[in-house]
């Protein structure tokens, strides 16, 4: 098993959400994360005075899929996330050993 | 009982009711401004003004500044209690009201005035001490200063104007804000964290509420319903709208984006520009007076980090800048034409005089609320203590204040 974890634009989750079902997988976690990286944050101003703004706002993808599926789900991620501007984010692939479906007490690729 | 204009008493009962709405605007304004894990901690610093100043106003407050005259420079005690107020008259002819009313009246501007000083002391002043600070403060400067220009005392009596409190109001609150953030110190964190607002649709609420209530404020102050109500009302729209344009036009030209807090606050510089002036002037000299405000505020704010103290909110900024730009300029764009009462400015015909009475007006309002808050917020640091500790700062005031929190995400 692989686990999969998406950094993206926080507009570009509906696309990724549907072209990751459209593969197949039936469930995923989200959160609503703040970073930087070459984008860098932005500038506020309030009664002229200027605040810089390091992080910026960013939803957080992460999934656990069979380790075929995992190349597909990477891909698929690129491809709906892209905009081909600064601040797209980033997929990172790791190993996964092990999951339990807590309810049935299924394990590894069942628990999927 | 002698008899009441019924017109003019019901101008004056619903002119109370705006200015009392104003403080509740100001809690949102100012609460706007903080960091969330303040927001409630500002808010009732706002909020407890109305309860506390309203008490300590009719209890001693509104003697001291309307009951007789010591030396022109503070009332008796004659209406202690508020005794003998109920029944009485204030005004003659097409102007007279209840005095109950004129008390009540009265009474909410002393309650904004302890709220205004509030956002100076944002982040970090202990509940206890604002208490103390605002009892203390209401009772030994507000109602002095009240009677000062209000009551009989001596800047009235010279022939200072101050229509609706710029001096009283504005310039005192603001010496007040002053001395309280060079006695506190800086917010942990300023100048090196970001301190941004962290609800600014919430200020721009509060922004609009003040606005609607400073109708009460200014047209209010012509204590009657006539053409003297009707000319300040329209001064105050215009001077607020102005000082609205003048704060974005300034932003733009000076190459930033139009902001909506700065759009706020611009009306809110006009308003309080136009606050000494509004029963004195015409309407293009609102518009002028409103331009003029919103910009020296501006600029005057650009500068702020260049001072060494820490005015979270920025009372000084805007109130201090503009209510001493609005009585200074009430010097210049006076009119007997508007205010038979009144006196004309440099541009109608008045020379320097009144020019050089309103800036005793303001020296003298600086001077006084300067010294004095110094020495009432010293006594309270050496017994209650002004300052929260480190922690608590850091966890913000809600909770280790208030046992609180604003909001639960």
């Amino acid at each position: 098993m692989k686990k999969i974890e998406a950094v993206i634009k926080p507009h570009k989750l509906d696309e990724v959400k549907e072209a990751l079902q459209a593969l197949g997988i039936s469930g995923m976690t989200v959160y609503e994360v703040k970073g930087f990286g070459r984008q860098k944050g932005h500038t506020e101003v309030y009664r002229g005075n200027e605040y810089t703004v390091d992080f910026v706002p960013k939803t957080k993808i992460e999934i656990v899929v069979d380790d075929d599926l995992a190349p597909k789900v990477e891909q698929a991620i690129v491809d709906a996330a892209r905009t081909d501007r600064i601040g797209d984010g980033k997929v990172f692939t790791f190993d996964c050993e092990g999951a339990v479906r807590i309810r049935t007490g299924e394990r590894g690729s069942e628990a999927l | 009982m002698p008899a009441v204009d019924t017109g003019s008493t019901a101008w004056m009962l619903v002119s109370t009711a705006l200015v009392l709405f104003m403080t509740p605007g100001l809690a949102l304004f100012y609460a706007g401004m903080v960091r969330s894990r303040n927001v409630l901690s500002s808010t009732m610093h706002s909020l407890f003004a109305m309860g506390l100043v309203s008490v300590i106003w009719a209890a001693i407050g509104y003697t001291l500044a309307f009951g007789g005259d010591h030396g022109g420079v503070i009332g008796g005690l004659s209406h202690l209690g508020l005794d003998g107020v109920v029944g009485a008259v204030t005004g003659t002819g097409p102007s007279a009201i209840p005095t109950s009313v004129f008390a009540m009246y009265q009474g909410m501007f002393a309650i904004i005035t302890v709220g205004l000083i509030s956002g100076a002391v944002a982040e970090r002043m202990k509940f206890k001490a604002f208490v103390a600070f605002a009892a203390l403060w209401s009772l030994l400067v507000y109602s002095p200063l009240a009677h000062w220009v209000w009551g009989g005392g001596w800047l009235q009596k010279l022939g200072a104007l101050d229509f609706a409190g710029g001096t009283v109001v504005h310039i005192a609150s603001a010496a007040a804000a002053l001395a309280a953030a060079l006695m506190l110190g800086k917010r942990k964190g300023y100048g090196t964290e970001e301190l941004r607002p962290h609800n600014v649709p919430m200020s721009v609420l509060g922004a609009g509420i003040l606005w609607f209530g400073w109708f009460g404020f200014n047209a209010g102050s012509a204590l009657g319903s006539g053409q003297l109500a009707g000319s300040a009302f329209l001064a105050t729209n215009l001077s607020a709208a102005a000082g609205m344009l003048a704060w974005t036009a300034a932003e733009v030209l000076t190459g930033r984006k139009p902001t909506v807090l700065g759009a706020a606050s611009g009306a809110v510089a006009g308003l309080v520009g136009i606050t000494p002036a509004a029963g004195f002037v015409g309407p293009m000299p609102a518009l002028a007076i409103g331009a003029i405000t919103g910009c020296l505020c501006y600029f005057g704010l650009r500068l702020k980090s260049r001072f060494g103290f820490d005015d979270a909110l920025d009372v000084v900024g805007v109130h201090g800048v503009g209510g001493a730009t609005g009585a200074i300029l009430t010097g210049v764009f006076a009119s007997v034409t508007v205010n038979s009462a009144g006196a004309n400015g440099l541009l109608f015909g008045g020379g320097l005089a009144l020019l050089g009475k309103q800036l005793v007006g303001v020296g003298a309002t600086i001077a006084f609320s300067l010294i004095a808050s110094a020495i009432i917020l010293k006594c309270i640091d050496l017994t209650i203590g002004l300052r929260v500790d480190e922690e608590s700062e850091a966890t913000g005031l809600d909770v280790a204040e208030h046992a609180e929190t604003g909001y639960e995400f």
